[in-house]
């Protein structure tokens, strides 16, 4: 394989998730090409944690994320804007309440 | 304004330090226990120049993900090139001011990089050979090379898996990528028993519980590597005549050239400072 030819783009996309330290959650940190999944963690650890950013590492097909449509994002999100009574912080905390 | 001396002078003066009556900004190679001077850079000769080699991929690998990959490897070789070159002495002067006489490589290192195929059989052949060895060294009774080996072994543990995973996916791949990784095993075949070879300095240092004799792991080796490659669905090459002398300073053409692009700037100006 030379730098021309295969150049890796037919190979599939993967999303990376990194948890950085034990008992957080995995954050998406970007995408890597591979064939497979196993090379897929390999290129991702070596893409993504070189300098100590994890603890463990997830690879998703990003074939295999459905995303909302950005052209749909006004109907889907733009109504949560005004119902800021939807927070816990809208409501005013009686004095009497002492442990919330 | 002071004068500086003429510079027949300095020659003279420089010439007269170099041990060898090589070049005169050699470093000083004397050492109060050659055996163990000897072993030191052999194992840091090794790393160093497989982490020079790859580095050559930078910019150049098939895909971004293993341009990292490669680049990730040559950090981790040249960092442990560094702690055993600290070892023997000054590890930049070694590195950067040592002809290539003085060096002790194995050839399987300085062989040119090919195509990525022999790349990952030179990496695969050679990072299991390590892993096997740095296992061991981890018990070495100078405290130095042991701490480095303990350090060490896990980085080239992946360095092997990720090579091993290359070698099983080109050799179970397509026809070409199948025949490009039996081509670079077949090129880099001889120069494995090299790896196996006890000298008199391994021998004495075995004796004294410093190094390690890789004749003791060498079934374990073949065998590692027969599995592997029966995954990948490719023949073990067959043995050929070795190719042998690294270790005493005898280099392919290939090792010239890798120091001259390594050398050459500490070399045109020696007292810079970045």
């Amino acid at each position: 394989m030379s730098a021309k030819e295969g150049s890796g783009h037919d190979w599939p996309l993967w999303e990376v998730f990194v948890r950085s330290k034990g008992g957080l959650n995995h954050r998406h940190v970007g995408s890597v090409h591979a064939p497979d999944s196993e090379l897929a963690l390999r290129h991702a650890r070596d893409t993504y944690t070189r300098r100590l950013e994890g603890v463990s590492l997830w690879v998703v097909p990003s074939a295999a994320i459905t995303a909302s449509d950005p052209a749909q994002a006004g109907e889907l999100f733009e109504p949560a804007e005004d119902k800021v009574y939807r927070h816990p912080t809208f409501y005013d905390i009686p004095d009497v309440v002492k442990h919330i | 304004m002071p004068s500086l001396p003429v510079i027949e002078t300095d020659q003279v003066r420089h010439a007269g330090n170099a041990p060898d009556g090589g070049a005169f900004d050699a470093p000083a190679l004397a050492s109060a226990d050659p055996p163990l001077f000897d072993y030191y850079c052999r194992l840091g000769d090794d790393a160093l120049i497989l982490g020079q080699r790859l580095s050559e991929w930078c910019g150049h690998a098939p895909v971004l993900e293993v341009d990292l990959s490669l680049a990730n490897i040559a950090l981790d070789l040249i960092g442990q090139a560094t702690h055993f070159l600290s070892l023997a002495g000054d590890a930049d002067r070694l590195a950067f001011h040592r002809d290539v006489l003085d060096w002790k490589n194995s050839w399987l290192v300085e062989q040119p990089n090919g195509d990525f195929a022999r790349t990952m059989a030179r990496q695969f052949l050679f990072s299991t050979w390590q892993h096997m060895l740095y296992q061991r060294l981890t018990a070495s009774s100078d405290a130095g090379i042991a701490a480095v080996a303990a350090k060490a072994v896990k980085e080239v543990a992946y360095h092997r898996e990720l090579a091993a995973d290359w070698v099983v996916r080109l050799g179970d791949g397509t026809d070409e990528s199948a025949k490009r990784m039996a081509d670079g095993l077949t090129w880099c075949w001889r120069f494995v028993p090299e790896l196996f070879e006890a000298d008199e300095v391994v021998e004495t240092l075995a004796g004294r519980g410093i190094a390690v004799d890789p004749r003791a792991f060498e079934a374990e080796y073949r065998a590692d590597i027969a599995r592997v490659l029966g995954e990948a669905k490719l023949a073990v090459p067959a043995d050929t005549r070795p190719i042998l002398g690294g270790r005493r300073g005898h280099h392919g053409e290939h090792l010239g050239h890798l120091l001259a692009v390594m050398q050459h700037i500490p070399r045109t100006y020696p007292d810079a400072k970045w």
